[in-house]
């Protein structure tokens, strides 16, 4: 154990601590007590009259088939956005590992994306897949498949979730690139000899020294599908046709926001803090500790 | 087990750049080959391209009689240790040692009773559960030995395998990778920067620089009778003193380019005339107890003490130019000061000459 750095100054620590305990105290521990709050109360649309009412906006959220299809339709989201925004990120690392020449270009395309806010990403993909005027609907519906995802819940989940997706692809490349590097080129080489083809050297010695990146990727990533995808599917779906693409956080807006229902939708997003904290607990209590740290 | 053959091996990189410029090097069966030279020569290269992770350019490289030149690293059955040990960080010491064979398929039962058996040879039985990480430097190096002992392959090749570890430790792995290698009479090539390494553990020491084997021979043909000044200044410590000297005195003797003049005893001199480098070792050069039996005459400037020897730094006392610093090692206890002028004998037959304009030796 290194020893202790020891602040001469009493203060200080506290002054340099200051900005960044006001940011979060102001943009995240005052709303979640306000939310935290506002779900034991009942509101009209007005704001004029308020109720305590105790347990029953969560009763009432937990009961209600719409939101149990929100948390169901979230579930699908989660894993499908981390599961290919991961997949496809490391497959597009690997590959741009073994660039030799414009390495460079390569990634700085590739990392593009991330760059682009989310409600645009949206509209991007939205254009490109609209049954009336999108070119890649055009193409779909001329090799036969019936494309419309303004009536078909199934593929409105599929746009969404391309979307949501792609958009996070480029952060997880850069992610993965780091690691891919931060792997001792002696260690593949040694494996080679060894007698290990690609695909072995891949699942046995790169993959699982991978894994602190990837470990801290599947947190980064279930945070986004839970919360930042909000505006893509805003942007595409609107959470439609029905309610098929309509995921947790989407509701927690529309009920609030859009209905007016401030109760049942605070007493959502208390659900939702604590699901995130439940899945965050469980990643870094279960999955961690299969992860090696060099 | 097999012999490695090497036949005009280059490399070139990118089109221009040559790092290999054309090596040939015969490795009998079970014998060790040293590849030694300063940082940028080639000689790792050179052993990348031995294990199959460079491609040859040019030549070819054969292991036990067949030309491995288009075969992968796998195919060409070959076990390497690495500088930094490149042992697999997430698997534990038995899974490090283990993993090759596996990959090559061999039984469970087989692969343990080697595992152990490799463990044991290595002292290494009591870590086998343990990963890299905690373990020392020496007992890391182990277990890269291990993976290749384990493998029973047809040569091992070492690159600069004990360069990371201290001095003391350095020295004790150096004596027990000899006695291992010669037990268990595998062909070796080894590489390293570091001389003693070198002149301790080769049946064929290779000395490279730039690109090219300029002596290629027995550590001890190499020290008495190094080809260039190249190899003369590399092996041997303190490095061999070299003189720029004309040949005079009716072909007797020579005359230094700083000034004074040398009869180096049962030494053959080229042709009057003739400017060359005398080369005289620092441990070849004796005081003497008179002037007129002295070659040289040594005004010592500093003093080195090193307990079994004394390294006298100083100029031909004679010089009437600064330059040209000679290095004699003398006996532990000899009592030198600075300021003192020695009288320097030059050990009958030890004097080397070579070539001032090529650096070859005459």
């Amino acid at each position: 154990m290194s020893p202790r750095v020891v602040f001469p100054n009493k203060i200080l620590p506290y002054a340099l601590l200051l900005p960044q305990l006001v940011i979060v105290g102001i943009f995240f521990y005052w709303p979640a007590s306000q939310a935290l709050y506002q779900s034991v109360l009942r509101e009209d649309p007005f704001g004029l009259r308020t109720t305590f009412v105790g347990m029953r906006n969560f009763q009432r959220v937990l009961a209600d088939p719409n939101y149990l299809n929100a948390v169901e339709n979230t579930a699908i989201f989660s894993i499908a956005v981390a599961f290919f925004a991961m997949s496809i990120a490391l497959l597009l690392a690997v590959m741009a590992d073994k660039i030799i020449k414009g390495k460079g270009i390569y990634r700085t395309m590739l990392i593009w994306p991330y760059a682009i806010a989310p409600a645009i990403a949206g509209m991007v993909w939205l254009f490109m897949f609209n049954p009336a005027m999108g070119t890649f609907a055009f193409m779909l519906r001329s090799a036969g498949y019936a494309w419309d995802p303004l009536l078909k819940g199934d593929q409105a989940m599929i746009l969404v979730i391309a979307a949501a997706a792609w958009k996070q692809i480029s952060y997880n490349f850069l992610f993965f690139v780091a690691g891919l590097q931060a792997i001792p080129k002696t260690l593949i080489e040694a494996a080679a000899i060894d007698g290990a083809g690609e695909t072995k050297r891949f699942w046995t010695i790169i993959f699982p020294l991978l894994a602190p990146t990837t470990f801290f990727l599947l947190v980064i990533n279930t945070t986004y599908a839970f919360f930042d995808t909000f505006g893509i599917i805003h942007a595409v779906t609107g959470g439609g046709p029905g309610k098929s693409t309509e995921t947790l956080v989407y509701k927690v807006y529309h009920d609030g926001f859009v209905n007016l229902i401030l109760g049942d939708s605070a007493a959502q997003s208390v659900i939702l803090m604590v699901i995130v904290i439940v899945l965050t607990a469980i990643q870094f209590r279960y999955v961690e500790k299969k992860v090696h740290y060099g | 087990m097999a012999n490695v053959e090497l036949k005009n091996v280059k490399k070139v990189y990118g089109g221009s750049v040559e790092a290999v410029k054309g090596v040939s090097i015969s490795i009998p069966d079970g014998q060790m080959c040293v590849l030694v030279g300063p940082s940028g020569c080639g000689k790792s290269t050179l052993l990348r391209m031995i294990a199959g992770l460079e491609t040859i350019t040019e030549g070819t490289v054969s292991i036990g009689g067949t030309v491995v030149n288009d075969m992968g690293p796998v195919e060409r059955d070959i076990a390497m240790v690495f500088q930094n040990y490149a042992l697999y960080p997430h698997m534990s010491v038995y899974d490090n040692m283990a993993y090759g064979l596996r990959n090559r398929g061999m039984a469970k039962d087989e692969i343990d009773r080697r595992v152990r058996e490799a463990a044991g040879t290595l002292g290494l039985a009591d870590f086998l559960q343990r990963r890299p990480r905690e373990l020392s430097g020496g007992q890391r190096q182990r277990v890269a030995m291990g993976r290749a002992i384990v493998r029973s392959p047809k040569a091992f090749l070492f690159d600069e395998p004990l360069s990371n570890l201290d001095a003391k430790l350095r020295g004790q792995m150096r004596v027990e990778i000899k006695s291992l290698q010669r037990r268990l009479g595998v062909t070796s090539v080894y590489v390293t920067h570091d001389q003693v390494e070198a002149m301790t553990l080769a049946d064929t020491l290779v000395v490279m620089n730039g690109g090219l084997a300029e002596q290629i021979d027995t550590p001890m043909a190499i020290y008495d009778k190094p080809a260039s000044t190249f190899v003369a200044g590399f092996i041997g410590s303190p490095a061999m003193n070299l003189m720029t000297a004309r040949v005079a005195d009716g072909g007797q003797g020579l005359s230094l380019a700083g000034g004074g003049s040398v009869k180096p005893r049962d030494t053959v001199l080229p042709e009057i005339g003739r400017e060359i480098l005398l080369g005289v070792r620092p441990e070849h050069m004796t005081v003497t107890s008179s002037r007129s039996t002295a070659d040289l005459t040594l005004k010592v400037t500093a003093v080195e003490i090193l307990g079994a020897d004394v390294l006298a730094h100083g100029q031909p006392a004679d010089a009437t130019q600064a330059g040209g610093e000679l290095i004699a090692r003398l006996p532990g206890g000899t009592r030198v000061d600075v300021g003192d002028v020695l009288p320097m004998a030059i050990n009958p037959g030890m004097a080397h000459l070579f070539d001032a304009g090529t650096g070859k030796r005459i």
